[in-house]
């Protein structure tokens, strides 16, 4: 990196922060809650990219993930007297009852166990290919609900848990996002990424090249649930409630749309989108209610938003199936370029 | 157990494994001539029966008019989500093509809701169908004869279609290699639509029945018995009719008598197809019929 490029990150990761302790004062708590959704969508839009973009794997069991890191995390740092509260059917298994911990640590082992149970999945899941892996990906999704329906005794069946500590914040969650690119940056440049890269391309190719197919794939799978553990965790505690209705398929569907539009291996794209669909969301709400033109009222029609959305993945699949970035990465060159050919246009215009 | 109760879980999960047939050959058929999981193929099969509830419920119609009238309807909904969703990216990579059937598919589950409300409905039954017969200790209704005779003959037409007819042939030919088959004069885009069309006929065929077991209907009822098919298909051998007739008859008998032997496992009922999906892919992923594929540089 040139240095003029990292004084620019320096004072635009600095102007981002004023802005977010300008946020943290001034916003309510409805719009704090959709910038920390954005944040938490970046992290499970990165950690399902660097499966589906940068390795080629089509795994849908996101929401199976998310469900692990945000049960682990809310049982580790729900108070006792919570749990007890919670758990008025059938009591909570013993050592469960009594631990409490802080929520970083929480957040951590949410994470390790997502990785941990990914990695399970994917030993056996990643001899698969395409269209199989896709379904047995959404199948395991499927068991880890139906599992987490059934452990009444740990995690309270289909009632959910209620009343976890609203830890998530903006530090949290944009601290973890932060991390999260930046980690994935490292990773993709790195040798690893490299190979990453080359798996998705030509399987065969790379396997000829000396590349593992099998280890680099079950690494890209955990590191993966690892992140999507973990922005599980963080919705968790955002969302003070969970319930295993949450973690259905449609949840998934959504961090889907999130990397397919911002572009399907691009690191700046996903998070870019992230943004743009977690606020396109909220503010798209209006079509649910009725609106009012003043000489006429057109009715609101419930469910209307999720049409919008479904048609806006299917546009960008049929006719813009770059997505925002395609491959490419953001770099201030580049951005300086299109800004004065910009000018210079605007110029010979004049 | 008794006798007598065996008899009638069999019976029951042989009328529920024809309905997974009748929508499993939907899948399979798409996934031989496409090699695309057609995510949208649960919620044709969910539009077909609220076809079926309006012709009946709207317009008083007789129901085996709306019946018919339902088929047609949903026969058209197929090949109109192939021409729309999936013809224009022909030449894509699989991945594309993937995303925009998940598409579809919010987009039909998402219009239901809009059109028809979020609300269970329930679906006219009529007489005929529920008559309970006697034999012996079991006592059956009529429905449970029905499905699998209907399943069955249905069937048989499909499979002289495709070994005996002209579009048969050509959909065997397009299966095998869409170039080959395009030089040999074979119009690919129109028998790929004619494939649609019959998927979507059989699972309008088995919304119905499933309409008329699970009098229940609502937007998102397609969802699990899409996938469970579609876990049929595979276990078959995808891309295999009879296969996907013998998967849907293998997860429906399981699964019901996986509840009536083991009743402290009920809860895991719609996890016992996943599991069977993931043994099967991994222990002998080609399914029970499936011919062995191997892979060209």
């Amino acid at each position: 990196m040139k240095r003029k490029d990292i004084y620019l990150t320096v004072v635009s990761l600095l102007v981002f922060t004023v802005f977010l302790i300008y946020a943290h004062f001034r916003f309510d708590a409805y719009k704090l809650r959709i910038l920390n959704l954005c944040a938490i969508y970046t992290v499970l839009g990165l950690s399902m990219n660097l499966i589906n973009g940068f390795t080629g794997l089509f795994s849908l069991g996101h929401a199976g993930f998310m469900a692990i890191g945000a049960y682990t995390t809310a049982l580790l740092t729900l108070p006792v007297a919570t749990k007890a509260q919670n758990f008025f059917l059938k009591p909570i298994i013993e050592p469960l009852s009594n631990i409490v911990l802080p929520f970083f640590p929480s957040l951590l082992i949410g994470g390790l166990l997502t990785a941990f149970i990914g990695f399970l999945i994917g030993a056996p899941a990643l001899r698969l290919k395409g269209d199989y892996l896709a379904i047995a990906t959404l199948g395991f999704a499927e068991i880890i609900r139906i599992v987490i329906i059934n452990a009444q005794r740990v995690t309270n069946g289909a009632l959910g848990l209620k009343g976890i500590p609203a830890t998530t914040n903006l530090w949290w969650s944009f601290g973890v996002a932060i991390f999260t690119i930046i980690f994935m940056l490292l990773l993709i440049n790195s040798s690893y990424g490299r190979a990453f890269k080359a798996i998705r391309e030509d399987e065969i190719a790379a396997e000829s090249m000396g590349i593992s197919l099998f280890r680099h794939k079950v690494l890209s799978f955990t590191i993966g649930s690892f992140f999507a553990g973990i922005g599980g965790g963080l919705l968790g505690n955002l969302l003070g409630t969970i319930d295993p209705a949450l973690f259905k398929f449609t949840l998934t569907f959504n961090i889907l749309l999130i990397i397919v539009l911002g572009g399907i291996g691009s690191i700046t794209g996903t998070v870019i989108s992230a943004f743009i669909v977690t606020i396109a969301g909220e503010v798209l709400r209006f079509l649910d209610q009725s609106i009012n033109l003043g000489f006429v009222v057109i009715p609101g029609i419930t469910g209307m938003r999720m049409v919008v959305f479904s048609l806006m993945l299917m546009l960008v699949v049929l006719f813009y199936s770059h997505g925002l970035m395609g491959t490419n990465e953001f770099n201030w060159d580049r951005m300086f370029d299109k800004l004065s050919a910009k000018k210079l246009l605007a110029k010979r215009r004049d | 157990m008794s006798l007598g109760m065996l008899l009638q879980h069999m019976a029951n999960g042989i009328s529920l494994g024809s309905l997974y047939a009748l929508i499993a050959i939907g899948y399979t058929m798409v996934y031989g001539i496409l090699r695309l999981i057609n995510f949208a193929h649960g919620d044709i099969f969910m539009m077909a029966t609220y076809f079926a509830f309006y012709s009946v419920v709207s317009f008083n119609l007789p129901w085996y008019l709306s019946f018919f009238i339902a088929i047609i309807l949903t026969t058209a909904l197929g090949m109109l989500v192939e021409n729309l969703a999936y013809r224009p990216l022909r030449d894509a990579p699989r991945i594309s093509i993937l995303i925009s059937a998940i598409g579809a598919s919010f987009l039909l589950e998402n219009l239901a809701i809009i059109l028809f409300g979020g609300r269970p409905k329930a679906f006219p039954i009529s007489e005929l169908f529920t008559k309970v017969i006697k034999i012996g200790t079991v006592s059956i209704q009529r429905l449970f004869f029905i499905i699998p005779v209907t399943t069955v003959a249905l069937l048989m037409i499909l499979i002289y279609i495709i070994n005996h007819t002209k579009t048969g042939m050509a959909m065997r030919a397009v299966s095998k290699d869409h170039e080959t088959a395009r030089l040999m004069g074979i119009d690919i885009d129109r028998t790929i639509t004619i494939t649609f069309g019959i998927g979507s006929a059989l699972a309008a065929v088995g919304g119905m029945m499933w309409g008329l077991k699970f009098p229940q209907i609502q937007p998102l009822m397609g969802v699990i018995p899409g996938l469970k098919c579609f876990i049929a298909a595979v276990i078959g051998g995808i891309g295999n009719i009879s296969g996907a007739v013998i998967g849907g008859f293998i997860l429906g008998v399981g699964e019901i008598m996986l509840v009536a032997l083991l009743p402290n496992l009920t809860g895991y009922r719609d996890a016992f197809a996943f599991v069977l999906l993931i043994l099967i892919l991994l222990f002998k992923p080609t399914g029970i019929m499936g011919e062995k594929i191997s892979e060209k540089v």
